[in-house]
């Protein structure tokens, strides 16, 4: 796992991305205020939980780097699964990984435990696409990863609100 | 130093304030233990034998200055005489000696016998000669304790009496204390302390001050006192300072100089406040300086940036910010320290500290107040740089909130130099160099750095006029070629907003010819630019476009009228055709703010295009259209009506319109009669701030609603179901408004040759000021009779009157009036009309003077209420008359209230009228949209709820208590009532005695109960979490437990308590957190996605307790 890039002072690898605009809160319908009627999980509502998610370097959220896409989510609540590709902003990010932990970490707490999770790079973004995958599959590293406190508190800080 | 880190990369020497109680500096008790003088600092001198104390008060005492007698003092200090004693008269000098004696005797053993001294020397028995003869054994020992406790002695005496001392006494001290500074060191604390009192003197000689400072400079090293001594030395500068300014000035520099070292190595916070101060005096009151600005700066800077921590329950108070905001001002007070200051500045914006960075920036920012050129000149490339820096690169918006406006400060201080002609011009150069950093990260609307620069330029060119000038030269051009260049809406939307934002800086600094050149040469581009927003079809560019759109048409005399005619096609085009109803409304608002600029062109051109879209009929195939089409027109026709001519030509379309559509008999007409009263309501408020449009208002709007509805209600000749749509509830309720609106803002006088009318009509059917008042039969809303039901909901519409009227305008005939409203409001078997009849009553008892009449009116109303309550059909009713008095009493403070609302606690209990009682709590408590609030000049008391609270509560609770339990819950809605609208901060200090209540209103079954009691206990979890923190256990349990209750409202509610739950101390949350982890999970899997929702929230939240990070 990759440790935080970000000291201060020190220059970003990407200064000047491009920023995409943030989709609105969604609308609540009068079906979702039907106290009988049951909703689905369905891609939005995932998306809602990992767009908001913080950039480990930017004061920006992945939404509007475009490293998560609501196109790029998939949930089949019948089955219990959850796919999300993200999309790293260059091909050499070296927060891929980190990205990739906070992502699987929200979907961790904010789901129930019913969901199969599997998150990785949108194919054909990044160059060390198959490892970064690779280390996102393996729930041993994800375990492991959280238990150093330093990782989890970057990754705390991509999931805190932001003040 | 505990607690007080230095920051990284401070200097070696850097010192920071220490924490009072923690280390040496201060607390230790006086004594032999701490000797503050180390040997290093050990001078001679320091044990020299009292010798000199003779000589001191040898024979000049005596024989030039007789002290004088104690009359004398005592008459000056204007004290009662003393009480005479037989001996005291006949043999003074006895009792003087007995008493002196008991003094030493006291002194010599506790040190505590300088009370009957200072009584003594208060009241005039004894001089300060007898006392310091007296203490003469004491001050002459040669133990130093002894000689420290006689000096305590003396200088407590003259700290209490110092204002009686003569200006001999006060020489002969001074001289006495100046060469006691010499002594022993466990002596000098009393010296300063008597120092000190002398200090005060208003009869000090000229130049003793002088004598004494240069004394303590150069006897005294103080940083090797104690905390509460070093605190005496600066008050006795902090003195002589405030009283003797200009002695002291001719100390020169050395004065200076000398306060210099006195402060050097300061670290109490208290003692720094102290002298931060003094420095900050040095400056502003032009002491010399002289050579030692540099030592004066460093001995001061050593300190920035702030960095300290009070200690927790610090008695004293004192803040990090006291410290900041105090240094600040001592580092800004004089542009003699810049060369020093900026180079520290600019290191500081580097650093890794927020609160560093933040500190510099606001310091730099109250620098620029008062630099010149001069001062800046050699640092403006760094300062420069670092702005961008931070604002380019940070992740705080606090931090880009300062950058910006220390960058506005530094354009401004530039503007603000005159310029001298063999100069360059500084602000252009600065100028320039930001437009050159920034100017090509505006061509890319697409990146992060677009709007950082947009700042950072804008920021600039809103400090001066003239730097506005020379930023949008160069900006606006660019901006319009960019956005040509660009043809996405989004990468647009970008541009116009910028533009926008330029264009707003224009308007702030007005026009001067020259400037207007710039500006009218790009008029033609700017406004095809803005037009074509306005066309685009993404609605976020049309709403910039919109906003544009309204600047523009506020620059006085940009607009040609060819374009204003432009403007208007295309805000009706918006308003009426565009689909999106955020476009529309932006559209309206933007014709209702440039309506007063060009109102001829608005009412010449959009009225009548309105109008006309108003009178073509719909046609069949898409009248749904044509519908929403008509209430766009009416929503336009409002929002349009901002001028007074334009509501002469709107209300007659509006009313011209509402005739039309009572007339038809479609099942939607009940829809639209209401659209026109929204829009004949939107007209009144936009009139009430002007007496005349207010007026005509009044006068063409009210005669004709009542007339319409006076006709509609006589044509209804049966009972319901009524027939005429004017009469439905809603209907007569989307009328209140607009008559209540147009009311209230009337003068008196107006306001009463209008209540002349309205209430005859009522009372009387007196018709003949309606227009078209040919009616069929008569008019008698307060008659008997079954058929006359339609006519008497129209008390709705008396009540909107005559219940908005100023206070102090007179109903003709209230008592009549009053009666047949409380006849009404009992008897009638329409629940509409009995509550409308009950408010207008309400509303008018409110407003009535105190007095007899009053009394028995409302004598009348209880006796009324009280058989109603008891039994019979019209239970309810009285139950609502009953609440809606009690309102209007509650609201005046009447003294009847109390009475009322012990009826309505005791009905809390009453299986059937219980809970309808309960909520009529809320009733009592809530602001009522239509009578009885403020605005339509109610009498209504500040605090009214906190009153209400603090005399009902007790009553419910225990009633509560006494309760069966199937009445309990009504008590508890009751109360849960009450505390949501009372004001938090009261509710807060209120909280102890309440929460074992209202913890047990969570177990109550009713979900109501449950959710009132959730909403009142989130926000005191935000607000209040200390006093909640003892019941954690009980709070998590429930929180948890509704979580799974069957109702979703409950299930939300609960979630967010448990979200608003960490709030509290994460120590007293700590062991709860997996538990409530583990339970959040379930509703994670909820079948509502809005309980889903804030599930995912509250969970979050308690895994980032005591997380790294949080």
């Amino acid at each position: 796992m990759v440790g935080p890039g970000q000291g201060g002072g020190q220059p970003l690898q990407n200064a000047n991305p491009l920023i995409y605009r943030r989709s609105g809160e969604r609308p609540v319908t009068a079906r979702e205020e039907d106290d009988e009627l049951p909703d689905i999980i369905d891609d939005r509502e995932i998306f809602d939980l990992i767009r908001s998610i913080n950039d480990p370097e930017h004061p920006l959220t992945l939404e509007e780097l475009n490293v998560v896409e609501q196109v790029r989510v998939k949930v089949n609540d019948a089955e219990s699964t959850v796919s999300v590709e993200f999309t790293p902003t260059i091909p050499h990010c070296s927060m891929a990984t980190l990205i990739g932990l906070s992502i699987k970490v929200k979907l961790i707490r904010s789901l129930p435990e019913r969901f199969k999770l599997d998150v990785h790079i949108t194919p054909g973004t990044h160059v060390s696409e198959h490892a970064v995958n690779k280390q996102l599959a393996d729930k041993e590293r994800v375990a492991a990863a959280l238990e150093n406190s330093h990782l989890l508190e970057v990754v705390n800080q991509c999931l805190s609100a932001r003040s | 130093m505990e607690g007080c880190s230095t920051t990284g990369g401070h200097r070696a020497d850097r010192r920071q304030p220490g924490i009072p109680g923690v280390g040496c500096t201060h607390g230790a008790p006086h004594g032999g233990d701490g000797c503050p003088r180390s040997a290093g600092t050990a001078r001679p001198g320091n044990h020299r034998p009292p010798h000199v104390l003779p000589e001191l008060r040898a024979p000049s005492l005596r024989k030039t200055s007789p002290l004088p007698p104690a009359s004398q003092l005592r008459a000056r200090a204007g004290a009662p005489r003393p009480r005479a004693h037989a001996s005291c008269s006949s043999s003074p000098t006895a009792y003087h000696r007995f008493a002196i004696n008991t003094v030493i005797t006291g002194c010599d053993c506790t040190g505590r016998g300088g009370g009957r001294g200072k009584a003594g020397l208060k009241d005039g028995s004894w001089t300060v000669l007898q006392l310091v003869e007296a203490l003469g054994f004491c001050l002459e020992n040669t133990d130093p304790r002894m000689r420290g406790r006689g000096m305590q002695l003396l200088s407590q005496v003259l700290l209490q009496c110092y204002s009686l001392l003569q200006e001999k006494e006060v020489l002969h001290l001074v001289l006495f204390y100046e060469n006691r500074l010499q002594d022993h060191h466990l002596v000098i604390p009393s010296v300063l302390q008597g120092l000190q009192a002398l200090s005060m003197c208003e009869v000090l000689s000229p130049g003793l001050a002088v004598s004494v400072l240069k004394a303590i400079f150069q006897e005294v090293h103080v940083q090797s006192l104690l905390q509460l001594d070093r605190h005496t030395v600066y008050s006795i500068i902090t003195n002589f300072m405030g009283t003797r300014e200009e002695e002291l000035k001719g100390l020169g520099a050395d004065f200076t100089f000398g306060f210099i070292q006195v402060m050097d190595g300061e670290k109490d916070p208290r003692n720094l406040l102290v002298a931060f101060q003094i420095v900050r005096d040095l400056i502003a009151k032009n002491y010399a300086l002289g050579p030692f600005v540099e030592e004066l700066f460093e001995v001061t800077s050593c300190y920035f940036p702030i960095d300290f921590t009070p200690p927790p329950n610090d008695p004293h108070g004192i803040q990090r910010e006291d410290l900041i905001l105090s240094l600040r001002a001592v580092l800004a007070s004089t542009p003699q320290f810049a060369e020093f200051l900026l180079p520290l500045l600019i290191e500081k914006m580097d650093s890794d500290l927020q609160s560093a960075k933040l500190d510099a920036l606001q310091t730099l920012a109250a620098c620029c107040a008062i630099y010149g050129q001069k001062e800046l000149q050699e640092f403006l490339p760094s300062l420069w740089s670092s702005l961008r820096r931070e604002v380019f690169q940070t992740a705080s918006e606090k931090v880009e909130a300062e950058s910006l406006a220390a960058l506005h400060a530094l354009s401004a201080c530039l503007s603000r130099s005159v310029l001298s002609s063999d100069t360059e011009d500084l602000l252009d150069s600065f100028l320039s160099s930001i437009l050159q950093d920034c100017r090509h990260h505006l061509c890319e609307p697409d990146m992060k750095l677009v709007w950082p620069s947009a700042k950072l330029l804008q920021a600039a060119a809103g400090a001066s006029r003239r730097a506005c000038h020379h930023v949008t030269r160069s900006v606006l051009p660019l901006l319009l070629e960019q956005y040509t260049k660009h043809s996405q809406s989004s990468q647009r939307r970008t541009i116009l907003e910028m533009l926008l934002g330029f264009l707003e800086l224009q308007q702030k600094w007005g026009h001067v010819e020259e400037e207007e050149s710039t500006l009218l040469s790009l008029q033609a581009l700017i406004c095809s630019v803005v037009f074509s927003a306005l066309t685009d079809s993404s609605v976020q560019l049309q709403l910039v476009g919109i906003r544009a759109l309204t600047l523009l048409g506020s620059l006085q005399g940009f607009l040609s009228p060819s374009d204003l005619e432009l403007v208007v096609d295309h805000l009706i085009r918006l308003a009426l055709c565009e689909e999106d109803s955020q476009s529309s409304e932006a559209a309206m608002e933007a014709a209702g703010s440039l309506a007063p600029i060009y109102p001829k062109v608005f009412s010449g051109r959009m009225v009548p295009r309105l109008e006309e879209e108003l009178q073509t009929e719909p046609e069949e195939e898409s009248s749904r259209d044509r519908c929403s089409l008509r209430q766009r027109c009416l929503q336009a026709l409002a929002a349009v009506s901002t001028h007074t001519s334009i509501v002469r030509e709107t209300v007659p379309v509006l009313l011209q319109h509402l005739r039309k559509v009572q007339k038809g008999s479609e099942a939607g007409s009940a829809q639209d009669i209401i659209s026109v009263c929204r829009s004949l309501h939107r007209v009144a408020l936009q009139c009430q701030p002007e007496a005349e449009s207010c007026w005509y208002y009044h006068q063409t709007v009210v005669p004709c609603l009542l007339a319409m509805a006076v006709q509609a209600a006589m044509q209804e000749s049966t009972h319901p179901p009524l027939g005429k749509v004017l009469l439905q509830e809603e209907v007569l309720a989307a009328m209140v408004p607009v008559i209540s609106a147009a009311t209230t803002h009337l003068s008196p006088e107006l306001a009463a040759q209008s209540v002349s009318h309205v209430v005859p009509l009522f009372l009387n059917g007196e018709v003949s000021f309606l227009p078209q008042n040919s009616f069929p039969c008569s008019f008698q809303p307060f008659q008997d009779g079954e058929c006359l039901e339609a006519q008497r909901r129209l008390v709705a519409l008396l009540m909107a009157f005559v219940c908005s009227l100023p206070r102090n305008v007179a109903i003709p005939q209230q008592e009549w009036l009053l009666r047949e409203l409380l006849v009404l409001s009992c008897s009638c078997n329409c629940p509409f009309t009995a509550t409308t009849a009950a408010k207008c009553f309400a509303g008018l008892v409110n407003k009535h003077p105190a007095g007899q009449q009053l009394d028995e009116i409302l004598q009348l109303a209880v006796n009324r209420i009280e058989p109603g309550l008891v039994e019979g059909p019209h239970r309810t009713q009285a139950l609502t008359l009953l609440l809606w008095v009690t309102k209007a009493l509650v609201l005046r403070y009447h003294p009847l209230s109390s009475q009322l609302t012990d009826k309505l606690l005791g009905l809390l209990s009453d299986t059937e009228l219980g809970p309808a009682a309960a909520d009529g709590f809320s009733l009592l408590m809530a602001e009522s949209p239509d009578v009885l609030h403020k605005g339509c000049h109610a009498d209504v008391r500040i605090m009214f709820r906190q009153r209400f609270f603090t005399d009902n509560v007790p009553k419910l609770v225990q009633g509560f208590h006494g309760a069966g339990p199937d009445v309990k819950a009504n008590y508890l809605k009751g109360l849960s009532h009450v505390l949501n609208h009372l004001p938090k901060p009261v509710l807060v200090t209120e909280l102890p005695t309440l929460l074992p209540l209202l913890l047990e209103a969570l177990s109550c079954s009713d979900h109501v109960v449950q959710l009132s009691t959730l909403s009142c206990l989130q926000p005191l979890l935000l607000e209040a979490p200390q006093s909640l923190s003892l019941h954690v256990d009980t709070l998590v349990t429930k929180f948890l437990s509704l979580t799974s209750s069957p109702t979703m409202a409950v299930r939300i509610a609960a979630l967010r308590c448990a979200h608003a739950l960490t709030n509290l101390p994460t120590i007293v949350l700590l062991p709860y957190k997996a538990r409530v982890i583990r339970a959040l999970a379930k509703p994670l899997d909820d079948k509502k996605r809005l309980v889903r929702k804030e599930a995912v929230a509250a969970r979050g939240e308690w895994f980032l307790l005591g997380s790294p990070g949080r």
